[in-house]
């Protein structure tokens, strides 16, 4: 499923989104996309482990080595992702070193062949993507920008008008991981950003009330990482704690 | 041969980093284009290096090494600069800067610690709070560096994530920027990293190259054919080369760490030398040479010396490599152990492991005859923060 369609299903129900992300590999990932999905994930957000994941913090960098020592790799992401039996956009969230490797033509190809329907790079600059971004055209394939609260002017507005899906509203400064405010600069950032395109804040999103509140600030979607991990990497009563999770936040949106 | 367009050394080189860093990249680069040539900087930074780093280093006669080998060997005595390595040529032009910039904060990773150490004695005398990242094995095998550190006023903050060695510390160190990238300055070690790193890093440090020129015409009448320098992320390697680059008759040797042999493992290089045998990549920033598995996963590195211990080297050098400017070689932990002794024995200067590396390839390729009459060998720095190390290593003998 193409994101587009995900956002203007959900517009018409005046609905914001929740965007899940989890690590491919770390745990049963076919039955937490499964749970994710069936408690209200509209999009979910599949992580690709790479060894060095500069944009992550402890959470996730755990969950990343967890899902590498379980020996998840390209080839075996894209089977795994192949046989998920659910209706909504998957995306692929990795580091850029892992789509050069194997090569942009193949791995956007093989985005769109296993299903995968967007590209998020956290270290990708707007300088040096202009090759995946053809060869996300070509693979019907959109390639989410992040912005942050430092991206302003001219710099801004080029990265919006480069964006397709949505554009990835970076909430603070700093790594990925779980927190229970909103900053200042979160809601600054949604104001700042003028288009069309649906923007969804990630970075420390884990509670309703934050969802409640980024959505009153204009945001059509919110993205909820670490705060899923953890409970992954508890290993304790998993299905059900993020069935709640998801749940809770996702009735935030509404 | 030298910069082809802003950034990009042929396909090398560029700038893969996350967005909330691309600001900050654009300010270094625009502060670095508006000082590197104002009278007020230079002179400045003339000051800090001759009376405070001791520069220039001498370019010193081994008499000895020189009658071993057969050849006229120079040593750029690196060694004798302040704080005991090359480093500090960096992190002077570098505090320089981000003091001019109204930067407050410094932060670095350390592989060594000698890079560290460099940073305390910068962030100490302009008065500027310095943290240091530092895997936790380097803090194991570098102690004394790390007490260095500590008695300069820095704080050490011990990286216990992946390989828990350089590349680690320099992720930290990146997440420690994108959390506080407004009133910090990453200082970084080498000349690695996205642009304009590479460039203003190379600059810094040709302060070596530029000093051996005219050093060596004095006291030869000309030119060296063969310079020979260690390389880890390629810094002191890329100073001491630069100035000659265009002169295609001299011989440049970039020496990597060889460590236990040329084999990897599932998820570990057992050396380093990125520059020999690794393929195109992206790490930390740039594309560049690195040491991965089939996927892309960053395999970890080896070598007896913590400095040279990392996955990928710098970019301008990955390029002199591909058109075939520069010689990459390797040395092993065996041939640099010998070395590290040879010098001390023989001339009675104990280099630093990473040194040694460079010393060692001497040792390989004097009988080969590519090396020509006179050589110059990059002393980057001294050996005292790796007593410990090779104590333990060859078992007290
Ligand atoms: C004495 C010495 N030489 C060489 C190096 C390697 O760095 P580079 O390759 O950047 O010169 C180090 C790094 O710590 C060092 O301490």
């Amino acid at each position: 499923m193409r994101i587009a369609d995900k956002f203007n299903e959900l517009n018409r129900r005046d609905e914001g989104a929740m965007i899940a992300y989890v690590c491919a590999g770390d745990g049963d990932t076919p039955g937490i996309v499964h749970t994710l999905v069936n408690a209200g994930a509209d999009i979910v957000e599949l992580g690709l482990p790479f060894s060095d994941p500069v944009a992550e913090g402890p959470t996730i960098q755990a969950s990343i080595q967890r899902a590498l020592d379980n020996g998840m790799n390209t080839d075996r992401y894209f089977a795994m992702v192949k046989d998920l039996d659910v209706n909504i956009p998957l995306l692929v969230m990795t580091y850029y070193n892992l789509i050069f490797k194997r090569g942009l033509k193949k791995f956007t190809a093989d985005c769109r062949d296993s299903g995968i329907t967007g590209i998020i790079v956290p270290d990708l600059s707007m300088e040096e993507s202009g090759e995946l971004e053809e060869c996300c055209i070509d693979n019907e394939i959109d390639l989410i920008y992040l912005v942050t609260p430092v991206t302003k002017g001219e710099r801004l507005d080029s990265i919006v008008s480069r964006s397709s899906g949505f554009i990835y509203l970076v909430s603070r400064l700093g790594v990925t991981g779980a927190r229970d405010d909103v900053a200042v600069s979160t809601k600054e950032l949604i104001n700042r950003v003028k288009t069309d395109i649906p923007k969804a804040v990630g970075f420390g999103i884990s509670s309703r009330e934050q969802a409640v509140e980024i959505r009153k600030g204009g945001a059509d979607g919110i993205i909820v990482g670490s705060a899923l991990v953890d409970i992954i990497g508890s290993g304790h009563d998993v299905t059900n704690r993020l069935d709640a999770l998801v749940r809770q936040i996702k009735s935030g949106l509404k | 041969m030298k910069n082809q367009f802003k950034g990009k050394f042929g396909q090398f080189g560029g700038q893969f980093i996350p967005e909330v860093l691309m600001p900050a990249h654009k300010e270094l680069e625009a502060a670095y284009e508006q000082w590197k040539n104002d009278p007020r900087f230079i002179k400045e930074l003339d000051y800090y290096r001759r009376d405070f780093a001791g520069r220039p280093s001498p370019l010193y006669y081994a008499r000895r090494l020189s009658k071993k080998y057969g050849h006229k060997v120079y040593l750029k005595r690196e060694d004798l600069i302040h704080g005991g390595a090359h480093k500090l040529n960096n992190t002077l032009g570098q505090a320089l800067l981000a003091k001019y910039m109204g930067k407050r904060r410094l932060i670095a990773e350390t592989g060594a610690g000698q890079h560290g150490v460099a940073t305390a004695i910068v962030g100490a005398n302009m008065g500027m709070t310095t943290q240091i990242y530092m895997g936790v094995k380097d803090m194991e095998r570098q102690r004394m560096n790390v007490y260095r550190m500590e008695l300069l006023g820095a704080k050490v903050i011990p990286v216990t994530s992946g390989s828990q060695t350089l590349k680690d510390a320099i992720n930290e160190a990146m997440r420690d920027w994108v959390t506080n990238v407004e009133d910090t300055h990453y200082l970084i070690g080498s000349v690695v990293g996205a642009h304009p790193f590479p460039s203003i890093v190379r600059d810094f440090q040709s302060v070596i190259g530029i000093e051996t020129e005219a050093q060596i015409i004095e006291q030869e009448g000309r030119l060296p054919d063969s310079i020979i320098a260690c390389t880890g992320g390629g810094s002191n390697a890329i100073g001491i080369f630069y100035p000659f680059i265009d002169n295609t008759e001299i011989d440049l040797f970039a020496v990597e760490a060889g460590g236990m042999g040329m084999q990897s493992t599932k998820t570990a290089a057992l050396h380093s030398a990125s520059l020999c045998v690794g393929e195109d990549g992206i790490l930390h920033g740039a594309r560049t040479k690195i040491l991965q598995d089939p996927y892309g996963q960053i395999l970890e590195s080896c070598s007896v010396s913590a400095g040279l211990d990392y996955s990928g080297v710098g970019p301008q050098l990955a390029y002199l490599a591909q058109i075939k400017r520069i010689k990459p070689r390797t040395a092993s932990d065996k041939e640099t152990l010998a070395a590290f002794h040879e010098l001390s024995e023989i001339e009675g200067i104990i280099p630093a492991l990473e040194s040694a590396h460079a010393l060692a390839y001497l040792a390989k390729a004097a009988d080969k005859g590519e090396l020509g009459e006179i050589v110059v060998i990059n002393l980057s720095g001294r050996g005292d923060k790796d007593l410990e190390s090779v104590l333990k290593l060859e078992g007290n003998k």
